[in-house]
């Protein structure tokens, strides 16, 4: 069914529409003027301009895989108590933005019976950044939005409570291609392949361009070889580190593997200036298998660091800030997580990790 | 496979994850099913890869719209005959509006479209920033993309190419916004629609703008320009609120003076006084004293350079390029500026090497003379602790 006939002629370059059309009455008002912001309660933020208006932010988190069923359920609510204005936020957050103060309890209620938590601002963990997984992707190691419900089914306290020392960010990939900001979370959860890409011969001369494949390693694994007299390649196993990049260029070269496939954990990481600089995040558990549907052991460690942090950590001390202060080794004892020759960098600028020093903590 | 009693199919393992208090993907893949039959083909795939600890996917082909080389992701299931309403499955990026803001009409207008067009499920939003329409087959590419081009929506990026910009809320409802991010974005996404729809890139190139060094939307971690808002005089202080603080139980000392990365602060129990010129606007002070705390008044923002996840030669964080540009010359700067970077990347990139790769290959130094941009110390976190200096011996005869 095309909608497209010669008397309207086709749109392409359009761009987004400006958010202009968007924006509530208020913030056009008050837009570049707000002078400064309270918490009214986890989740509830009010914005006070210059000019004295108030503007009441309620945030609750959604599953980010949404239908157009509860779209317009978000919609109807917005029509109901914020003269239909409403806002995304970078963690799959939904925001209704209330000139009404009044408005605020009933729409919290009723964000809750329809199940969509109430909280996620300053010292709480915020909604999991996460990716598509076994949902809609072809390189995934293990699926993303069932770790991400487990996960969080498990410190839904902890979102709509502010009672860390800091905010908490958790994010998960589900393959090294990390689309979202997994290197720089306190916490994120990493799925990993472990087996050397397994070359479909008949299918690669047709479908790859054996050159652009070859350099497509980082290691420099992939040579090229004849297989059955056809132009064809080999990966020398030793030297793969499984990050898939062959794979996402060249179709014949799969890498996912039932028994291989699983999840690292990794910890410290940030994006904010505040105080200290942004950091990546640091490998805290190389491999976890996958474990559908509520992959326990995941919930448990990252559950683990989340109340270890919350007990030790200094206020305002981010996840990365806190085990800076107290050491790795003291972390790797609090959590109990084993440290290994997998925690050692060995890629490049690898000695940077190594302790060049005698500063030791006993 | 076995259905339930609302005819979706039989799901077991899913259906664990329909219970607990976070918000259930399960669910909303259920509920899509009232308006399209994929769903109920995508349910019963992903209990497969549930029972099996496997994707089914297969590698994305190239599907898209009439003159796009993007938006389109293609997406296949590699098992079409047990699966035929996912055989095509393609996600439709869908260019967000600067902000995430939105009108319930206008939601509902994406809604309806994606009701007659695809499965009815979406991401809100993707990670790079797009409002995702996830699943749909190749016929329905084209006319989905006209009736959203009709309504003033157009798709986002994929590919070599310029993606998705994306920013913080920023002046729409910040205080600290250095400079207005929903303008910038809109205006640099507006300004780049060719390079946005037809890749032409070694690879992709991000723009991110925060506006305050707190970076909410990660520009530092993820974008190839990350632009993030910082300010250069003094601090503004309200000595009221600062004693109103005080009085509320804020320990001044404690949680603020002495966390300051520089030890700027002194606090005496009345006064706070600040060492401004030693003040690195980390952003800490402000965010735990918004009432009496503000950036200065000289705003602008620091430009930086290169962040990326691992593939392919490891992860990168952004680097200071432009230590501060004013906020009503930073659009006409970033466009000079790109331009440069771009003609180098493209000339000098290879294959699927982000900015920043390309950078650590080449060179800061060899980089900033492509660009013509002079070296200041703000670049760099220390001077160089090798003397292995590749001297340029040939330009010029004795100094």
């Amino acid at each position: 069914m095309s909608t497209t006939t010669a008397a309207q002629p086709r749109l392409t370059d359009v761009g987004p529409p400006s958010y202009d059309r968007f924006l509530p009455p208020i913030v056009k008002k008050n837009y570049g003027q707000w002078k400064y912001h309270e918490n009214l309660a986890p989740g509830v933020l009010c914005h006070v301009a210059e000019s004295g208006d108030r503007l009441y932010t309620v945030r609750a988190a959604t599953s980010r895989l949404t239908s157009i069923q509860t779209i317009r359920f978000f919609a109807a609510l917005a029509d109901k108590y914020s003269g239909g204005y409403l806002r995304f936020t970078s963690r799959n957050n939904i925001e209704f933005l209330l000139t009404d103060k009044a408005n605020i309890e009933p729409l919290k209620k009723e964000l809750a019976a329809a199940g969509f938590p109430v909280g996620g601002t300053n010292n709480a963990i915020s909604n999991i950044v996460h990716t598509q997984g076994w949902v809609h992707c072809h390189s995934a190691a293990t699926d993303a939005s069932g770790i991400v419900k487990a996960v969080m089914d498990a410190l839904c306290d902890r979102f709509t409570h502010e009672n860390l020392p800091a905010k908490l960010r958790i994010a998960l990939a589900c393959c090294l291609n990390m689309c979202g900001a997994v290197h720089c979370s306190d916490i994120a959860i990493l799925g990993v392949h472990r087996r050397a890409p397994k070359i479909n011969h008949e299918t690669l001369p047709r479908v790859c361009e054996i050159p652009t494949l070859i350099s497509s390693c980082p290691t420099g694994a992939i040579r090229p070889a004849t297989f059955e007299g056809k132009p064809s390649v080999e990966v020398i196993e030793e030297q793969c580190m499984y990050c898939g990049n062959c794979y996402t260029v060249c179709p014949a070269m799969p890498l996912a593997d039932a028994e291989n496939d699983g999840l690292s954990i990794w910890v410290g990481g940030k994006v904010s200036n505040a105080r200290s600089a942004p950091k990546f995040s640091k490998l805290a558990i190389p491999f976890i298998p996958n474990h559908p549907p509520r992959w326990p052991e995941v919930v448990e460690a990252v559950t683990k660091i989340v109340e270890v942090y919350a007990a030790n950590a200094h206020k305002h001390e981010r996840m990365g800030e806190w085990i800076e202060r107290i050491g790795w080794p003291r972390f790797f004892q609090l959590t109990g997580f084993e440290f290994t020759r997998y925690h050692i960098d060995d890629f490049k600028h690898a000695g940077l990790t190594y302790a060049r020093t005698a500063q030791i903590r006993y | 496979m076995a259905e339930d009693g609302n005819g979706r199919p039989k799901t077991e393992l899913l259906d664990e994850l329909e219970k607990g208090p976070w918000p259930s993907f399960v669910k909303e893949i259920k509920s899509a099913c009232q308006t399209s039959e994929a769903p109920k083909d995508l349910l019963r795939q992903l209990e497969l890869s549930y029972e099996e600890r496997k994707g089914h996917w297969k590698h994305g082909g190239l599907v898209g719209v009439l003159g796009y080389g993007g938006g389109v992701i293609g997406r296949y299931s590699d098992l079409p005959e047990e699966f035929p309403k996912i055989a095509h499955f393609h996600t439709m990026r869908v260019n967000h509006p600067a902000g995430w803001f939105y009108t319930s009409d206008a939601l509902r207008t994406i809604c309806d479209i994606w009701e007659r067009h695809g499965s009815g499920l979406t991401n809100v939003h993707g990670s790079t920033g797009d409002l995702i329409l996830l699943g749909t087959t190749t016929d329905q590419l084209e006319p989905t993309f006209q009736e959203l081009a009709k309504q003033g929506f157009d798709l986002g990026g994929s590919g070599s190419c310029v993606r998705t910009p994306s920013c913080c809320v920023g002046k729409a409802r910040c205080e600290w916004a250095c400079y207005d991010t929903m303008k910038l974005c809109y205006d640099l996404t507006m300004n780049y629609q060719d390079e946005l729809h037809r890749p032409a890139f070694p690879y992709k190139f991000k723009f991110k703008c925060s506006g305050c060094a707190n970076d909410c939307v990660a520009a530092v971690a993820r974008a190839d320009l990350s632009v993030i808002g910082t300010w250069k005089d003094d601090i503004q202080v309200n000595e009221t609120e600062v004693s109103k603080y005080a009085a509320g139980g804020l320990d001044i000392q404690k949680e603020v003076c002495d966390l300051c990365p520089t030890k700027c602060m002194k606090w005496d129990g009345k006064i706070l006084a600040i060492r401004n010129r030693e003040c690195v606007h980390c952003m800490h002070c402000i965010n735990v004293m918004p009432k009496a705390l503000a950036p200065g008044k000289e705003r602008g923002a620091v430009l930086l350079i290169g962040a990326k996840a691992p593939i392919m030669q490891g992860a990168l964080l952004s680097s200071v390029l432009i230590p501060f540009v004013p906020a009503e010359e930073l659009e006409e700067t970033i466009k000079e500026l790109v331009s440069r970077i771009w003609e180098f990347w493209q000339e000098y990139g290879n294959n699927r090497e982000r900015v920043g790769e390309l950078i650590q290959r080449v060179g800061m130094p060899a980089f900033l003379d492509a660009i013509g941009l002079d070296p200041v110390p703000e670049m760099v976190s220390a001077p160089r602790d090798n003397p292995y200096i590749f001297f340029q011996t040939n330009q010029g005869g004795e100094q």
